[in-house]
């Protein structure tokens, strides 16, 4: 890695030698002349000339301009001439020289291998875990600014500048390690610690997918033991990428079609994944209750097709039409070839009496042309639109469909709890599996500990690393030690956190939402949600000896460990 | 033919030669060491020096390394001169002559395993 900061130097070097040999041979002339040229006494008699060592004195303080009038006998007009000429020589070769070295500082060469040596210095020095986000688009950005918030580390790659130059603007917390590279070079990837002990993730989230693929394999091949997850635009890359083993392939189409169908299914499930997976502390979503019955899909694309598949399976199959200008539709659907931006296709669709329509093609303004049209023939339709530029998000808002789908948003939404939250995903499967009821109670349970906004969603492992208090407490304590403790205050005991513990995985099992007078073993994986305070002041309970036995016992034990070794 | 290669190699043969023309003859008699023969291969090892400069190789960095040291003794003979003769006011007896000319041998055994490196350096490409 040392070869990032030898280059700088070496850079310099090499650049220097030419100045350097000019100056060099300019005194060695100008040295070599007044060792030639004879002087003259006070008497006007020809002298010696002088020696080597007085030349070299006269030329060093006459050539840097400092000028001392230090040696005693005038010159003789032959060493006058000679002066003249050297004090021209020595100015030039020293403007020369400065030149050189502010041509070198401007140099764009110079700067790029400063940069890399900046950066390679951050990222070695970094001692806390992080991940590599390569790609800094709507979607990184979005992922940074939520990563930095629940204060993990994260280094950031991007072969563009402006969007490096916005984030040394950007109100981070952390100092965060970027770069301007493409991450699709392999040594891109080394610099930004790929092979850093305490790096945990990639993530391959440029907008090109046959970058993510290029990451997502370098990354495989250079380091196998570290998780990627990569985002794949269309089928044939997501299942590319799954061939090599990238551990979580966010495909954002299919992804949403499966929570519209879940939407359609159970609103309050589809609901309760919504809070737990936006970025934590914004508004929280409104519920949404998508219909079923007749649905028109405009636009047969990657992200059409995963929502027509999702309605298949749930038994809608006789009831979705199809608009698609290409004369590819599959023929077991009923589809109309036409872009759908005017009436008279909707209304062959039959809009009349359909309860919903996706806006699904690529083409932001036509999807927005296709919705306003759909809405004049039908002002009850339930509307789902597909968002991909973040740029029409003033279009959007003020259309205020149903639903909207923004591609970056769902990616980064799927990373971040991917990453923050491993489990979570596991959770997430097991709501789909429950019913409506359930959903509402939790929902309803839920609320309090959010406070409106969007909860953190986190993990507690009970071990001596992460919890050392309350593993030691659960290793020497006779009775056992309830979830509960988990959930007080430790400032006081009869006020609960705000967070709830949504499920716990002991040896295997799983027990979805646990009671708090469940008794806690040593070991256990417990996700929670709530608010930034609780999770603190959790954290501080499940490390701290003092805290926790005042939660158990409702004495406030004071001391240090030292203090207590002492008294004993 | 490549003309840096041209420049490089005649600046690494002349320091050697120039260091080699003011070493040769009578260890302790001045008269046969002359002060121009030491400036001039003052200049001509720092020009080489230079001309080392910014080489990323092993073999560079050795190049680099033996010029440097060259310079450093041949700096140390021109001092012990300048000093001797300006400072001390001795002149050059013979023990100042000996103990200038032997620094100056120095500098001659790194400028010779210099070249060493320059014939070794061209004859590895020549395979």
């Amino acid at each position: 890695m040392s070869i990032v900061n030898d280059s700088v130097l070496f850079l310099v070097l090499r650049r220097m030698r030419t100045p350097l040999i000019v100056m060099i041979l300019i005194y060695a002339v100008s040295i070599f002349g007044l060792v030639l040229v004879p002087g003259i006494d006070a008497s006007g008699a020809a002298t010696a000339p002088m020696t080597f060592f007085d030349a070299f004195y006269f030329i060093s303080y006459t050539a840097t301009t400092i000028g001392f009038g230090e040696i005693p006998n005038a010159f003789s007009y032959a060493q006058r001439f000679w002066v003249t000429v050297c004090i021209y020589l020595t100015v030039i070769g020293w403007s020369y020289s400065i030149l050189s070295i502010l041509n070198l500082l401007k140099d764009e060469g110079l700067q790029r291998a400063l940069a890399r040596s900046r950066f390679n210095r951050k990222v070695k020095n970094l001692t806390e875990p992080f991940c590599i986000i390569c790609g800094l688009g709507e979607t990184g950005s979005l992922i940074s600014k939520t990563l930095d918030q629940v204060q993990m580390r994260f280094v950031v790659l991007d072969d563009r500048a402006e969007p490096l130059q916005e984030l040394e603007l950007g109100d981070y917390q952390a100092d965060v390690p970027a770069l301007h590279a493409d991450a699709q070079i392999p040594e891109t990837l080394l610099l930004a610690g790929l092979k850093h002990a305490r790096c945990k993730a990639v993530l391959a989230v440029t907008n090109s997918d046959e970058a993510n693929l290029a990451i997502a394999m370098t990354v495989r091949l250079l380091n196998p033991g570290i998780p990627i997850i990569a985002r794949a635009e269309h089928a044939a890359t997501a299942s590319n990428m799954a061939s090599f083993g990238t551990n979580f392939v966010v495909d954002p189409y299919t992804l949403y079609a499966r929570r519209l169908a879940l939407a359609m299914r159970s609103p309050p499930s589809y609901q309760l994944v919504e809070w737990l997976t936006r970025v934590p502390g914004t508004p929280l979503p409104e519920l949404h209750e998508p219909p079923t019955g007749k649905w028109i899909i405009c636009g047969y694309g990657h992200f059409g097709r995963a929502i027509v598949q999702r309605l298949d399976s749930m038994g809608l199959h006789d009831n979705v039409r199809i608009i698609d200008p290409r004369p590819t539709s599959p023929d077991d659907h009923i589809s109309i070839v036409s872009a759908g931006t005017e009436a008279n296709p909707l209304i062959d669709a039959g809009i009349k009496d359909a309860v919903g329509l996706v806006a699904a093609s690529d083409n932001d303004i036509n999807n927005l042309s296709i919705a306003i049209t759909a809405r004049e023939l039908n002002p009850d339709l339930f509307i789902v639109m597909r968002q991909s530029s973040s740029g029409n998000s003033a279009l959007f808002e003020t259309f205020d469909a149903n639903l909207t789908m923004v591609t970056t948003q769902t990616v980064a939404h799927a990373c971040l709890s991917y990453l923050t939250t491993p489990m979570l995903s596991r959770f997430i499967r097991e709501v789909e599996k429950q019913s409506a009821e359930w959903a509402t109670n939790l929902l309803e349970s839920l609320a309090p500990a959010c406070s409106g906004l969007v909860p953190y969603v986190w993990t507690t492992r009970i071990n001596r690393i992460k919890t050392p208090a309350l593993n030691h407490a659960l290793q020497n304590s006779a009775s056992p030690i309830p979830l509960s403790v988990m959930m007080t205050s430790n400032r006081n005991r009869d006020n609960p956190l705000k967070l709830m513990p949504l499920m716990l995985e002991r040896a295997g099992q799983l027990i979805l939402c646990p009671t708090p007078d469940l008794p806690l073993h040593s070991g256990d994986k417990i996700i929670w949600a709530g608010s930034r305070e609780a999770w603190n002041e959790q954290k501080l309970t499940g490390s701290y000896a003092n805290a926790l036995s005042y939660i158990i016992t409702g004495h406030a034990e004071t001391g240090s460990w030292l203090g207590k070794h002492l008294n004993s | 033919m490549n003309l840096e290669k041209v420049v490089f190699g005649f600046f690494i043969v002349l320091a050697a030669t120039l260091n080699f023309g003011f070493f040769i003859g009578d260890i302790a008699r001045p008269e046969l060491h002359h002060i121009y023969e030491l400036f001039a291969a003052i200049v001509v090892n720092l020009i080489a020096t230079t001309l080392k400069f910014g080489d990323r190789t092993q073999i560079g960095a050795i190049h680099l390394a033996t010029s440097l040291v060259a310079d450093l003794q041949l700096i140390a003979a021109a001092v012990t001169w300048g000093f001797a003769v300006h400072v001390l006011g001795l002149g050059m007896t013979p023990e100042i002559t000996a103990s200038v000319v032997s620094l100056s041998g120095g500098a001659l055994f790194a400028n010779v395993v210099s070249v060493i490196l320059l014939i070794a350096e061209t004859l590895m490409m020549r395979r």
